[in-house]
């Protein structure tokens, strides 16, 4: 894939989750949201996002939109799979669920961990919660499954 | 018919750069710009992006249904889920939604976003909403 972006994780050789993670927070809409490099595991990706006035949602209440929790989960499920790959391939969501269990509670942070559990063929299947602060009680849980970039697109 | 939409977008809709526009439907759409806030992979539309833009949409639609009835309640939404149908251009970006149904506790909505061509939705999602009375 061409790409002459000069901040970018999306090369070729070793996929470097911590590297790339401290990427996503200074482009693009990443970078638009403030998300934040949280920690990774073989298989696993987290990142945060800090509280911003301007991310409020309706209602006057000072919580959180759920448009940056629906952006901040597409970022960790997408890291998590080539955390997991151990390279970078490109790919792109087929689908994201998002159950809302509950609000998130104004002016804390929100830290989504998402886990590829499965890769099969040009499919990868991910699951993710998201919480802030707590993660024995989750706000969110989202499903999402990524499809890699075929030679048409 | 022209629809006064009673939705307001909050901040973090205005910041994303989205508008409201009337429309000849049943629900307003709403637009959001394209810019360095919403990219992706570059040059391309962020996945998560386009799943703000479809739930604010989703939201205006359902506000604007129970508004036209005279039913105050409370929305939240329960859950959503995004298919992703085409690769978001460096465009404007449109959504619409559609009230399924709203009844006393739950209301399911359903949102399509397109670019140039109306008839080539992008990406669409359901939602649904748990629907309460207002706090007084």
């Amino acid at each position: 894939m061409a790409d002459e972006h000069p901040l970018t994780w999306r090369r070729e050789g070793a996929f470097d989750p911590a590297e790339a993670g401290k990427l996503l927070g200074r482009m693009g809409h990443g970078g638009f949201l403030g998300m934040r490099y949280g920690n990774h595991g073989p298989d696993w990706f987290e990142a945060e996002l800090p509280w911003r006035e301007d991310l409020v949602g309706a209602g006057n209440s000072g919580v959180l939109a759920s448009g940056p929790i629906i952006s901040l989960f597409d970022n960790c499920t997408s890291m998590a799979i080539w955390t997991r790959r151990g390279r970078f391939v490109p790919h792109v969501t087929l689908d994201l669920r998002i159950d809302y269990v509950r609000a998130a509670v104004p002016g804390r942070s929100v830290i989504a961990r998402a886990e590829c559990y499965q890769l099969r063929g040009d499919l990868a299947f991910v699951r993710a919660l998201a919480h802030d602060g707590d993660a024995a009680d989750p706000l969110a849980h989202a499903a999402a499954i990524f499809m890699v970039l075929g030679d048409s697109e | 018919m022209s629809v006064p939409p009673p939705f307001g977008l909050p901040p973090f809709a205005l910041a994303m750069g989205m508008a409201l526009s009337d429309s000849d439907g049943e629900a307003p759409v709403v637009t959001m710009q394209f810019g360095p806030h919403s990219e992706g992979r570059p040059g391309f539309l962020h996945g998560g992006a386009i799943g703000g833009l479809l739930e604010m949409a989703g939201f205006a639609a359902l506000a604007t249904h129970l508004g036209q009835r005279g039913i105050e309640q409370r929305m939240k939404p329960i859950n959503i889920s995004i298919e992703y149908l085409r690769a978001g251009l460096p465009h404007p970006l449109h959504a619409m939604g559609q009230v399924l149904r709203a009844g006393r506790r739950v209301a399911n909505v359903r949102v399509e976003a397109w670019q140039t061509d109306r008839a080539t939705p992008i990406a669409s999602c359901w939602m649904n909403f748990h629907l309460s009375a207002p706090k007084s």
